[in-house]
């Protein structure tokens, strides 16, 4: 290789790793900006800020759903498996909102520790399959551990 | 190698083999995509959650995936520009990046139109979409940048030296899935582990992701061809080029 | 086929109208990029070859023209 094109190269090389560095720190500092939203753990453990809207992610506990018979008022639990956090939201749901079923809240939390959304939206995970494959999952799920009361189905809209 | 490599580099050299490929790239690509979305929309099984709206993503995936895929050809044929001074990698950048542009454009927009009936919402400020909106924008820029500069040499010098500093970004929207917690679901095609959809589903999205593979190829050919034929204008190759099509 | 009729295949079980959305959009923009490249292409051929062919009339005019102007410069040097 030419001496000069060496040396273009090296430069070339030398710019993208400063760039890759700044980046790098610039988004690692900004993580907590970044991050879509706070999870049960970090919500309990007092690192979300009150009554500022915030976003507040992970699943709906199974079988902590409460529907108001007279309003669209619904409260549930959403968990990330270490802590749950108390979720209050008047309004339509998402078609794919289930116990069970990730979601990501938009609201704030009062200081009793309940969070009040006024948005809620559903997360899907990067698992597709046919609904008979769901319902045999479901069913040997089902026969290996014992019917459990009010477990998750799948909803197939 | 070298001498290979510098082959590779002349416009006439690259005219008359692409020219061979062409027919074969396009006729490939029609067929793989069409392939592909009939089999999708038609014959693949529906999901479990999403019903029959996850069918979008036989065009979501492969749009989302040539985005990022031509920008980093992009940052490769910028480093050539910069080091090797060659000028049909400038040829490459300045021919494909309105292509990228419209899949980056096509990716969010087919994203946003899935999301409302999944998520709830069409568009939201998480690090995955963010950052396909910065791709977005830089291709956007690149091409801004090209046609702001008069001078051919200057303009490639610049548009290389941006194409490069972008190229950060493309980490980014991959990885932003996992490093920070997103909306928008982790991959379902990997390298190196299983899909996770069976295989009636990922066949026909490998189907079209290869099909659109083939149509950029084409598409980049094209539009080199064109590139390089009105760069060239002055040169005997493509006067007896242009004549002999016509007499 | 996924579906029991052609009904429910433009329906989709109501997110017909999202799903076709996307495919036309990306059907749309796809031809218009395809047929755009194709186009200019033809169109900087088009353009050359004119650029050649009044190129080449340009020098067969002054070709014959060139006796003419020394005949010219002749009456000029007479002046």
């Amino acid at each position: 290789m030419h001496p000069i094109r060496k040396k273009r190269l090296t430069i070339v090389l030398f710019l993208l790793a400063g760039l890759s560095i700044a980046v790098a720190l610039t988004t690692y500092a900004l993580r907590q900006n970044i991050n879509l939203f706070y999870d049960p753990s970090q919500i309990t453990a007092g690192e979300a800020p009150l009554d500022v809207r915030i976003r507040a992610g992970g699943m709906v506990e199974e079988g902590s759903v409460k529907r108001d018979s007279e309003s669209l008022k619904v409260e549930f639990l959403v968990t990330d498996f270490n802590a749950s956090v108390p979720v209050e939201y008047v309004g339509i749901l998402p078609d794919l909102f289930a116990e069970g079923q990730g979601i990501v809240a938009m609201g704030k939390l009062n200081s009793e520790g309940r969070f009040v959304a006024d948005q809620i939206l559903a997360k899907h995970d990067e698992n597709y399959m046919p609904p008979e494959v769901a319902d045999a999952l479901e069913k040997a799920s089902l026969t290996g551990e014992q019917s459990m009361p009010g477990s998750a189905q799948p909803a197939t809209n | 190698m070298w001498q290979f490599f510098h082959k590779l580099g002349s416009p006439k050299w690259f005219f008359g083999i692409s020219a061979r490929f062409m027919p074969w790239l396009l006729a490939g690509g029609v067929l793989l995509l069409m392939a592909g979305v009939v089999w999708g929309l038609a014959f693949a099984p529906k999901d479990y959650l999403q019903g029959n709206s996850y069918r979008i993503i036989f065009i979501h995936v492969p749009t989302a995936f040539m985005a990022q895929s031509i920008y980093i050809m992009m940052a490769s044929a910028a480093v050539v520009t910069l080091v090797w001074r060659m000028k049909l990698a400038d040829v490459f950048v300045k021919a494909v990046a309105p292509v990228g542009l419209v899949l980056t454009f096509l990716a969010l927009f087919t994203g946003a139109v899935w999301g409302k009936p999944t998520w709830g919402t069409w568009w939201i400020w998480d690090a995955r979409l963010t950052s396909m909106l910065i791709l977005l924008f830089l291709y956007g820029g690149v091409i801004a940048l090209d046609r702001a500069i008069n001078d051919e040499k200057s303009a490639a010098r610049a548009v290389a030296v941006l194409v490069l500093v972008g190229v950060v970004n493309i980490p980014i929207i991959k990885y932003s899935v996992e490093w920070w917690n997103t909306l928008h679901q982790p991959a379902s095609f990997k390298l190196t582990e299983k899909p996770t959809m069976p295989p009636e589903m990922w066949v026909p999205l490998l189907l079209s992701v290869l099909g659109l593979y083939l149509i950029f190829g084409w598409l980049a050919c094209i539009r080199m061809q064109t590139e390089i034929l009105s760069r060239e204008q002055r040169t005997r190759w493509v006067k007896e080029f242009v004549m002999r099509g016509r007499s | 086929m996924a579906f029991d009729s052609f009904s429910a295949f433009i329906t989709m079980d109501g997110h017909g109208p999202y799903v076709w959305a996307c495919y036309a959009v990306f059907f749309v923009l796809m031809l218009v990029m395809m047929i755009g490249s194709v186009r200019s292409r033809t169109a900087i051929i088009e353009s050359c070859r004119r650029g050649y062919e009044f190129q080449t009339d340009k020098s067969k005019v002054a070709a014959t023209s060139a006796p003419s102007a020394s005949f010219e410069r002749v009456n000029v040097s007479q002046d």
